[in-house]
């Protein structure tokens, strides 16, 4: 507890530096607010009630775009490893879209699927989807010959291999994989609901700039960062529970 | 052919391409029998092809020329008639001690409470006792090593193929574990077929050492050792020590083959 207090102590001095810069006029404050405000703000719309259906609207998005990369991404990924027609047929996909910046497709998403939550979830299963099939690949490809065939000798199919040995082998990877996908996910909504939406947390840091009322589209800005990280601490979490046995 | 030959090597020639470097050749022409419950030992220097050979029979690499037949049936593929234990191991790191072993019984089809108290057997055969739940990575080399060995002879198989089995233990847990391997072999009657470096292991497991040429491996001679004295005790007698050192002449000279061909 005291350990943890003293790791993110920095934070704190941080919030105390904000304070103090805009209390001394050492920074205007109609460009920032001081983080007292700002933290007032946050309680204001948290007591309203406009923030959490807000936050929550977000994340589904969020969550439903990850979750379908994932699902996608490990399968495809694993699958190049394992069959030489399927990597052929998808590697050039891969080396064309891997570099292109995927906020560059967000006005075609919202051309072809709306306004709404759709353009969002396929602009960010789309982030997502490269870096988790990449890294499934790597990790599928990655499993020791050794490993399989003492599973083969062991009696198990080379179907069985595949979720036997290939799945768990790769797993280091993949999560590591999906664990950057959880981080541009959060990129890719904000920027996405920042640019066009009708709800949203990135709509809202996007109305409160607009309106002026900055210590709300501070206390909207400090609300992603700890979904942000919250969920990344989450994650690293689970991953070490998965991962126990590499300790 | 020979009939009742357990595992039929015939001709088998392999090179290993690794992409983009210079094929390499690391076995000319093998051929060896090994018969039905015969114990083997392989003897060779380092490199000559010893754990190809065994992969081979183990049915996982393609065999580019010559045939390799098991209990009379060409090798297509693995399958748990033949137990391998692995030169590194080959554990699953993700599982425990107790879930490797188990791992194989479950495949076969062994039922939950027939699996578990089998598994406890090795387990306990190999002295990891204690060590159930301790995956892999938390384990000594040793410990890997016996751990290995217990997942392979967990489920039973009538031939198999160690590739220096005990090239991690220390002296006396190598005794202890060459008596059990002995043990198990009197009773069950298998086949085995048993790479090593160390020649007085050799000479006191098996009925027949079988010594291989510098890479490209080839079969040099195969001598046999067998004698009229069981136990431990026969290392002392001269005639083990005669052939010991016979069988460790003829292997130094390819060693150092081998060495200056590395060197050149
Ligand atoms: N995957 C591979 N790719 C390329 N060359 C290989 C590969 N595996 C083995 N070799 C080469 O083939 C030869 C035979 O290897 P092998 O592992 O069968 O030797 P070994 O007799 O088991 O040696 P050791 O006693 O050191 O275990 C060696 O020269 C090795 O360099
Ligand atoms: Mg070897």
């Amino acid at each position: 507890m005291v350990a943890t207090a003293c790791r993110y102590s920095p934070l704190l001095l941080l919030a105390l530096m904000w304070e103090a810069a805009v209390r001394t006029g050492l920074i205007s404050d109609l460009v920032l607010p001081p983080f007292s405000a700002a933290v007032e703000g946050w309680w204001d719309l948290a007591v309203t009630g406009d923030l959490f259906p807000q936050a929550f609207a977000s994340l589904r998005r969020a969550a439903l775009g990850l979750g379908l990369a994932i699902a996608l991404g490990t399968t495809a990924g694993i699958l190049m490893a394992w069959n030489a027609k399927i990597r052929v047929f998808i590697n050039p996909l891969i080396q064309m879209f891997y570099p292109l910046p995927k906020s560059a497709l967000i006005p075609v998403t919202i051309l072809w699927f709306g306004l709404g939550d759709m353009s969002k979830i396929v602009l960010i299963f789309i982030g997502c989807l490269l870096p988790i099939v990449v890294s499934s690949f790597n990790g599928a490809r990655g499993v020791e010959d050794v490993l399989v065939w003492s599973a083969r000798s062991l009696g198990a199919s080379r179907r069985q291999v595949l979720w036997q040995i290939v799945v768990p082998a790769a797993m280091p990877e993949i999560l590591t994989g999906i664990r950057t996908a959880l981080a541009i996910s959060f990129v890719l909504l904000v920027s996405s609901e920042f640019i066009i939406a009708r709800d949203g947390i990135g709509f809202m840091i996007a109305g409160f700039g607009e309106e002026g009322v900055y210590d709300r589209m501070f206390a909207c800005i400090m609300t992603v960062v700890a979904m942000g990280f919250f969920a990344d601490r989450l994650f690293q979490l689970f991953m070490r529970r998965v991962l126990i046995w590499r300790e | 052919m020979a009939t009742g030959a357990a595992i039929a090597v015939e001709n088998v020639s392999h090179h290993y391409r690794p992409p983009k470097k210079r094929p390499v050749h690391a076995l000319d022409q093998v051929s060896l029998e090994v018969g039905d419950r015969e114990f083997v030992a392989l003897l060779g220097p380092s490199g000559c092809g010893k754990s190809t050979l065994l992969y081979l029979i183990g049915g996982f690499m393609p065999i580019e020329s010559g045939s390799i037949r098991v209990n009379g049936n060409l090798v297509t593929g693995p399958g748990p008639d033949r137990g391998v234990v692995f030169q590194h191991f080959a554990l699953f790191p993700w599982k425990t001690v107790l879930g490797n072993v188990l791992y194989g019984l479950e495949n076969i089809g062994v039922p939950r409470e027939e699996a578990r108290e089998r598994a406890q057997k090795y387990i306990d055969m190999v002295h990891l006792t204690g060590f159930e739940d301790a995956y892999p990575n938390q384990l000594s080399g040793g410990m890997k090593q016996r751990a290995a060995i217990a997942r392979t002879l967990a489920i039973d198989p009538d031939i198999l193929l160690m590739d220096e089995p005990f090239g991690a233990l220390d002296a006396q847990t190598r005794g202890l574990m060459q008596e059990e391997l002995l043990s198990i072999w009197q009773r069950t009657r298998k086949t085995v077929l048993f790479v090593t470096h160390d020649v007085r292991e050799a000479v006191y497991l098996a009925e027949r050492v079988v010594m291989m040429t510098a890479r490209p491996g080839r079969i040099m001679e195969s001598v046999d050792t067998r004698f009229d004295e069981a136990g431990p005790g026969v290392m002392d007698r001269p005639e083990f020590v005669e052939k010991a050192s016979y069988i460790w002449n003829r292997i130094k000279g390819e060693a150092i083959a081998t060495v200056a061909a590395r060197a050149s």
